[in-house]
């Protein structure tokens, strides 16, 4: 554990127990993951992957069934009630008091957690998320992205250090999307750790500075998002052939070049460590005029963090 | 900062489950209080015209502990389990389990919360009572404290019944089904010498009976069981309820996965 962690998980796992005969199903198989104060974490997975049960293990909605988990540095079996009111949660389900107003509702989210009444910090935190106009309604008036906004205020009515979103945009428009990114940014500015899960990887692209990516309860990747990107990132370049070929040309053999659309254009693929290097290209070019050959388009495409995120969970054999 | 308990979540959780009363005021007051004037109406009037007295007690008077009883049973049962349950049918429940919020907060706040309405609306039948029929209560402190026991007894069993439950039916079952039935047959309306040899043995064996008995005799000294039975049982009662509930926090069963 390094000092900085905020959280500390070792060696977690949860199987759910089977219903009838059988074995159980297991949710989370041996995940160790440390994150670090004040950063941004990502925690990307297909449907299923675990990514609730992970954080459900740490919020204390799941009772895991091995490892451990330290946050602040206290156990979270001995020293919880410390430790949860540092946390907050905003839940992936919109589950709300259909009958209570905004504002009881976020002052009641805080008093849960044993602070006293701060009027002014919550109006701060109903003002940020554009919920001030709106705190004498009914939370079963309001729209499924004003009670998505409903669900941060009341994770943040407590002001956590450590803040856990699960899929905090999955069916908002794209305003509220851009609204809640700029409310991350401005959370992270405050020191606020925050870990995220979701669907749309152009979201852990745009914010996160670490990225795991969990498939089937493992962990499968946890790194630096620009260094995950460089190293399993991958450049492709498509030369439109003035006139077809029959085969790559000799002189560009140590190109990892191949002939596609019936020869009319050549396919540049490198990946891996080669990938994101703009000078091989920039190398392709000048052999290309050097061998003679005349092309009339030249695309080239690095790829997302999407591309590396499915093909990391396709590469694992079922 | 130590948390050694998290007073402001229960009284959070209190002022939370109580304010769900005031909403529904109307019903929630007007309702037993209905009830109660049905009751003295039917059997007050029409039925105790013709029993005059039953151990020396007038029937009005008679069936006050047993009408008390029928609603502190039901609402107590009923307000605990559906305080608890609703979170989980809706999922906001998620917010309580994650919240530096123990057993000890959340029985607190539940069952406190649902036991003070079920006194309130005692207090609020015995006023209610005294439009139709003159009584006095003879104990007065042993029938409060009684009247909480039972009240706290019951909310801590609806509490259960909330937790078990895994839709509205189920709610409604056990009271529909055991608490009223029993309430019944426990000599709410009558005093159980009343019943032939063998009924008045199988009488014994409703818990309820000494509920209504032990009341009773906190009103007027005299009852068909020992007071310090009643007692005896309904602390039991309130015992193994507890012991459950820990036992639920424990395992996290049907509360967490």
């Amino acid at each position: 554990m390094t000092a900085e962690a905020i959280l500390d998980i070792q060696g977690l796992s949860k199987t759910y127990a089977a219903r009838s005969s059988g074995t159980g199903t297991v949710a989370l198989d041996g995940v160790d993951l440390q994150i670090r104060q004040g950063e941004i974490f990502a925690l990307l997975g297909p449907n299923g992957a675990g990514k609730t049960t992970l954080i459900g293990a740490v919020c204390g909605l799941v009772r895991p069934t091995g490892g451990t988990i330290r946050a602040f540095g206290l156990d979270m079996k001995r020293d919880w009630r410390k430790a949860r009111a540092k946390i907050g949660l905003v839940p992936q389900e919109l589950s709300v008091d259909m009958f209570e107003h905004v504002l009881l509702s976020v002052n009641h989210s805080r008093g849960l957690f044993g602070f006293a009444p701060d009027p002014a910090r919550i109006e701060d935190i109903l003002r940020a998320l554009s919920l001030w106009d709106k705190r004498h309604a009914r939370i079963s008036e309001l729209s499924g992205g004003m009670k998505r906004r409903v669900l941060i205020a009341k994770a943040l009515a407590h002001e956590p250090e450590l803040l856990f979103l699960d899929e905090p945009t999955a069916g908002v428009d794209v305003e509220l999307r851009r609204d809640m990114w700029r409310l991350i940014g401005e959370l992270r500015q405050r020191g606020v750790t925050i870990i995220l899960t979701t669907h749309y990887i152009e979201e852990a692209e745009e914010m996160a500075d670490r990225v795991g990516v969990i498939d089937r309860g493992r962990l499968i990747v946890v790194d630096e998002k620009q260094a995950l990107m460089a190293r399993l990132g991958r450049t492709e370049a498509k030369v439109g052939l003035a006139r077809p070929l029959q085969e790559v040309p000799p002189a560009l053999a140590r190109f990892p070049l191949q002939l596609v659309d019936d020869g009319n254009a050549l396919l540049y693929r490198a990946g891996g460590e080669e990938g994101g290097q703009d000078r091989a290209v920039a190398d392709l070019v000048k052999a290309l005029v050097a061998a003679d050959v005349e092309f009339r388009s030249f695309d080239v495409r690095q790829s997302s963090l999407e591309d590396i995120f499915v093909d990391l969970v396709e590469r694992k054999p079922a | 900062m130590t948390f050694p308990v998290n007073l402001r979540a229960i009284w959070t959780i209190y002022k939370f489950e109580l304010a769900r009363t005031w909403r529904t005021l109307f019903q929630s007051i007007f309702t037993p209080v209905l009830t109660t004037s049905l009751y003295f109406v039917v059997f007050g009037s029409a039925i105790g015209g013709r029993m005059s007295e039953v151990g020396g007690v007038p029937y009005g008077a008679f069936i006050i502990p047993g009408l008390l009883l029928l609603t502190i049973l039901a609402e107590s049962t009923a307000n605990a389990s559906f305080g608890i349950y609703l979170p989980r049918f809706t999922g906001t429940i998620y917010e309580l389990l994650s919240a530096p919020v123990g057993v000890a907060e959340t029985l607190l706040g539940y069952v406190g919360a649902a036991a003070t309405k079920s006194v309130i609306l005692a207090v609020v039948i015995l006023i209610t009572a005294r439009f139709f029929v003159d009584y006095t209560i003879i104990h007065p402190v042993l029938a409060a404290g009684f009247i909480v026991l039972i009240a706290l007894a019951f909310s801590l069993f609806g509490f259960i019944l909330g937790c078990w439950a895994d839709g509205f039916e189920k709610l409604q079952v056990v009271p529909m089904l055991v608490l009223t039935p029993l309430t019944f047959l426990g000599g709410s309306f009558y005093s159980i010498d009343m019943l032939a040899g063998p009924w008045r043995t199988v009488a014994l064996a409703n818990p309820v009976v000494y509920l209504v008995n032990g009341l009773r005799w906190t009103f007027y000294g005299k009852a068909d069981v020992n007071i310090a039975v009643a007692a005896g049982l309904t602390f039991a009662f309130l015992a193994v309820c507890i012991a459950v509930i820990a036992w639920i926090f424990r395992t996290g069963w049907r509360l967490r996965s």
